[in-house]
């Protein structure tokens, strides 16, 4: 690698070197650019960051600290208020980034497709996305009422009996999912269009005088050659999901009970409490677990995309 | 004959579908913000009887104290001072990075990789606030959001700075052109495109952001627009008109924007989608 790069270089300075040797050595690229961004970064970003990993193994007031060693860690992965927050965050996100893959590719083929009121479609679908997750969460809680709950009494007009939605533990955290899907299936709906829209049209045209059906060719043309866009969106909608604490905070606070708590949630629970300690060690677990999917996750999908 | 049909036929169901799915749940927002307290509070979707838009207006407007104004100027600011910021850091940044190979670079991607993905550390960035004495400070919480914006601003500016051919640096440097004016007289005004994307897209960002204040701005002197959202939900628990009037308020600044910007917008948020 260091070789390479020194290689690099001279060849990079060539276009420099007949100018006088005062020049030569003041590029007109200076490294002190980086010097403000690197700075702010460093201190806001880098440093909570590391120290993020020491404070999650002491118990701590942000001015005292005691080492304490696993404790936290033990005490996140047995008490079960917390387990519950760490298994929702995967379905969470697993069932959010599923949905928002699937819907947004067929409403990305269908907004390519010739039917009328394109334009009206993708300003609509697209958005939510702009609103902020509070706003929409109010919105979808008193939309989502039990009983006075305009979702429900619809239901109810076709004879079916709608479930409790947020208040019920089985539901709530499925509820929350569906609103993020709402908010969020307008972004990988128009990712996936500049994804379609850059595959060649002579492909389906070729298949159309082949005979292909339009499920044949959408199937083998416009899912494997629109893969950059379905990688973009798994990777985009996975961090967001697994990160997320908006809407499930304004929506059900993580209840009822903890069935909704994600380890965000969980995260400003235990802050809220002064917990300052095992705080931290959430947002360690938090980091492992958002590292531990998204980096194979993301080499995975580009390294098809090479083979391919 | 099939292809009308489908033409027809399968736009009108899918617009059937998004009134029922999309605009219903607007509407029913709007509808709601414009009726008097007895009338919300039965929520149901109906066109309002006794029309209280200005009321509530006022109403939520001078609530605790003015407080949603306070608010709306603390977001402002906020907003403003903090996209500035990103959009010359980090554009500084991606211009160097692009132009000039060094062995620092593989460490420098990995950083604005690491910047996308990592989820901030709560607890320790307010501990690091706390003794640079910017903790509850609205300076504190705009270099909060720059460290946590310059990384997409980065990637975004980087990939539109390769466009831009070397001679030009080239040309400039020979007419004399020193790297300070090079950069903010010759390449700050050809990057204009791109600066709006991303001026449009972190702007909606910060206005929509809920997290951050929330940790790292507390208080009610100091809230942010959608702090208030959050505080007037305990407060209007029956009062539906109230905090929908308010959610309606919030949701025009990105309204505006999108009414203006919406091809900045979906660029810059589909940017990588065709190259990964």
């Amino acid at each position: 690698m260091t070789t390479n790069t020194t290689v690099a270089a001279p060849a990079g300075r060539t276009l420099t070197a007949a100018a006088p040797k005062r020049r030569q050595r003041k590029s007109s690229y200076p490294y002190w650019f980086y010097l403000p961004a690197a700075l702010v970064y460093t201190t806001l970003f880098l440093v909570p960051t590391f120290a993020s990993f020491f404070f999650s193994f002491t118990r701590w007031n942000l001015t005292e600290f005691t080492w304490i060693g696993m404790d936290n860690f033990v005490q996140f992965f047995s008490e079960p208020a917390l387990l519950k927050g760490l298994t929702n965050t995967f379905i969470y996100g697993v069932v959010t980034s599923t949905l928002k893959v699937v819907l947004g590719m067929l409403l990305a083929v269908l907004l390519t497709s010739q039917i009328i009121a394109r334009g009206y479609l993708r300003s609509v679908i697209f958005f939510p996305v702009l609103l902020s997750s509070i706003g929409v969460g109010i919105v979808f809680t008193v939309l989502m009422d039990p009983s006075r709950g305009m979702i429900n009494e619809a239901l109810a007009v076709v004879g079916i009996e709608g479930p409790k939605w947020l208040t019920d533990p089985a539901w709530a955290l499925m509820s929350v999912a569906f609103v993020d899907v709402w908010k969020g299936v307008g972004l990988a709906t128009v990712i996936f269009i500049a994804g379609i829209v850059s595959i060649p049209q002579e492909y389906f045209e070729a298949a159309k005088v082949d005979g292909a059906s339009s499920f044949k060719s959408f199937w083998n043309i416009t899912v494997p050659l629109a893969r950059p866009a379905t990688a973009t969106v798994i990777i985009l909608s996975l961090i967001g999901g697994l990160r997320s604490f908006d809407l499930i905070w304004a929506m059900t606070k993580g209840g009822p009970g903890f069935t909704s708590d994600v380890i965000a949630s969980v995260i400003y629970k235990q802050y809220q409490a002064g917990f300052y300690g095992l705080s931290t060690a959430g947002n360690v677990v938090l980091f492992l677990i958002v590292t531990a999917v998204i980096v194979p996750l993301s080499m995975i999908l580009n390294r098809k995309e090479v083979e391919a | 004959m099939t292809a009308a049909l489908k033409r027809y036929g399968v736009g009108i169901l899918a617009i059937a579908v998004t009134v029922v799915l999309f605009v219903i749940p607007l509407l029913f927002m709007a509808l709601t913000a414009m009726k008097d307290r007895r009338e919300a509070n039965k929520l149901e979707f109906s066109w309002p009887t006794n029309f209280a838009l200005i009321e509530n207006f006022q109403e939520v407007l001078s609530a605790r104290r003015f407080m949603l104004v306070t608010a709306f100027i603390n977001s402002t600011i906020l907003t403003v001072a903090s996209v500035a910021i990103m959009v010359i850091l980090a554009a500084m940044v991606a211009w160097v990075l692009q132009r000039r190979r060094s062995r620092w670079n593989p460490l420098i991607n990995f950083l604005i990789l690491s910047g996308l993905i990592i989820p901030p550390a709560v607890v320790p960035t307010i501990w690091v606030l706390q003794g640079l004495g910017l903790f509850k400070t609205l300076p504190g919480l705009i270099l909060i959001e720059v460290a946590f914006g310059l990384s997409f601003c980065i990637m975004l500016f980087r990939a539109f700075i390769s466009t831009i051919p070397r001679e030009l640096d080239e040309a400039a440097v020979i007419d004399g052109c020193g790297p300070v004016r090079l950069f903010f007289r010759v390449i700050f005004p050809l990057l204009r495109s791109v600066i709006v994307t991303v001026i449009v897209v972190q702007s909606v960002a910060v206005f929509n952001d809920f997290q951050h204040p929330l940790y790292f701005l507390p208080g009610d002197a100091n809230a942010t627009v959608q702090l208030t959202l959050f505080n007037f939900q305990s407060q209007f628990t029956t009062a539906y008109n109230l905090l929908f009037m308010n959610i309606l308020l919030i949701t025009i600044p990105p309204l505006v924007m999108y009414l203006f910007f919406n091809r900045q917008i979906v660029a810059g948020m589909t940017a990588g989608a065709v190259k990964g």
